[in-house]
């Protein structure tokens, strides 16, 4: 609840890695071939006020990266069922614009982008939305207002590779400069592996592996605590 | 004649051509199937100030898909692509210099990311850079069954529930 404009928000810090998440709703007409679906658009920001990294302009190769690992994992986890976005079948959907933005750059973006997208969407309140039958507009109830149903919940445990022979876990801007990889790792609720993210960088066996997916798994415990500490914290409006 | 459809552990018939373009220091063309990467590499070449590195050579890698401008997905796939490629090329032998790697899909029926990964390869060492091992990439699906499917055609990838490339 940190952006009071959006209609769903969070703040996460891991150490100093800022990054804020904002949700707005629209309404839109569903895809002609999936009627009965909304839409989920995430976008990552990687401003020149996070780091000195990144200069002002279009966004560059990691903030379009980030992009389209946070779409791939609202797409793979089913952290929303699509359908659960719909209004009127073939006529109305919502659509779910969530803008990342960081704020602080020390490593370890795709974790906290993950982290704050999730724990963003379980803030978003929708307002209901009913279709007047004579008319045929929608009508827009800002009084009554439901949360969203997250089904999933995936968490993003990030790893720097250091030539085969060291992990670390979490790491910082300095560490990640000096990795020689990084491999991500999404975990859902069940303990099951929801994708491995690892965008090339020095090989990784098999086994060291299958030991970063078991850490990621203790992690997303710890993490599913805390987002539902700070849920269960925020007093309603 | 062997099938065009990969099921079960079987691949594509697959080729590659090396060589077949007169400017780029480097070309190859690798065909997974219908599937089909053209991949162009000049380097070590003279490189831009700013994007200059002082003791390695600075990759750049452009994937330009077949309909459209790169978009996002593009982007996320060069990230992958050079990273791949930084890990085994050594760099430290040609420092400030750039090395630039071209990729244009030629078509795409599935498996596109291990045809590109496969082409990458086979341009750099059409070009002669000095690689510390070689790599290939190989798609791996999970059909609706629970099978695993190697090499999925695009209409095996759309109705797989989870699809890994390696």
């Amino acid at each position: 609840g940190s952006i009071t404009t959006a209609d769903g928000s969070a703040l996460v810090k891991l150490g100093n890695t800022t990054v804020i998440c904002g949700v707005k709703a629209e309404l839109a007409a569903p895809a002609v071939d999936a009627a009965n679906k909304g839409y989920i658009v995430p976008n990552v920001e990687l401003p020149s006020l996070c780091s000195t990294r990144f200069r002002s302009g279009p966004p560059g190769e990691e903030a379009q990266a980030a992009s389209q690992f946070i779409a791939d994992v609202i797409e793979n986890s089913q952290i929303i069922a699509k359908e659960d976005l719909c209004v009127a079948n073939g006529k109305l959907a919502w659509v779910l614009y969530c803008d990342i933005i960081c704020l602080d750059y020390d490593g370890n973006i795709l974790d906290a982008s993950a982290f704050a997208l999730l724990a963003a969407l379980k803030n978003v309140q929708l307002p209901s939305v009913t279709i007047n039958e004579e008319t045929g507009l929608s009508e827009v109830n800002l009084k009554q207002k439901n949360p969203l149903i997250i089904r999933k919940h995936p968490v993003a445990t990030s790893f720097a590779i250091f030539d085969d022979t060291l992990l670390i876990v979490d790491p910082t801007a300095e560490e990640e400069d000096l990795a020689t990889g990084t491999v991500t790792i999404v975990t859902d609720d069940e303990g099951r592996l929801c994708s491995v993210h690892k965008p090339g960088g020095s090989p990784l066996t098999g086994a060291k592996l299958q030991d970063c997916i078991t850490r990621a798994v203790t992690r997303h415990k710890e993490v599913k605590k805390l987002i539902d500490k700070v849920i269960k914290s925020i007093k309603p409006k | 004649k062997m099938a065009t459809e990969g099921g079960g552990c079987c691949l594509r018939p697959f080729s590659c051509e090396q060589g077949l373009l007169s400017r780029p220091d480097g070309s190859a063309a690798f065909l997974q199937g219908d599937t089909s990467v053209l991949v162009g590499l000049y380097g070590p070449a003279e490189v831009k100030v700013s994007k200059e590195l002082p003791d390695r050579a600075a990759l750049e890698v452009l994937l330009r898909p077949k309909v459209g401008l790169p978009g996002v997905i593009e982007r996320s796939r060069e990230q992958l692509l050079r990273r791949t490629c930084e890990a085994v090329v050594l760099g430290v032998l040609h420092p400030r210099t750039a090395i630039t790697l071209v990729l244009q899909v030629l078509s795409d029926a599935g498996s596109l990311l291990s045809c590109c990964l496969n082409a990458a390869c086979m341009g750099m060492l059409d070009a002669g850079l000095p690689l510390s091992s070689l790599f290939c990439g190989v798609t791996c699906a999970i059909d609706p069954n629970g099978v695993i499917v190697l090499d999925p055609t695009t209409q095996q990838e759309q109705v797989s529930p989870g699809v890994g490339y390696q």
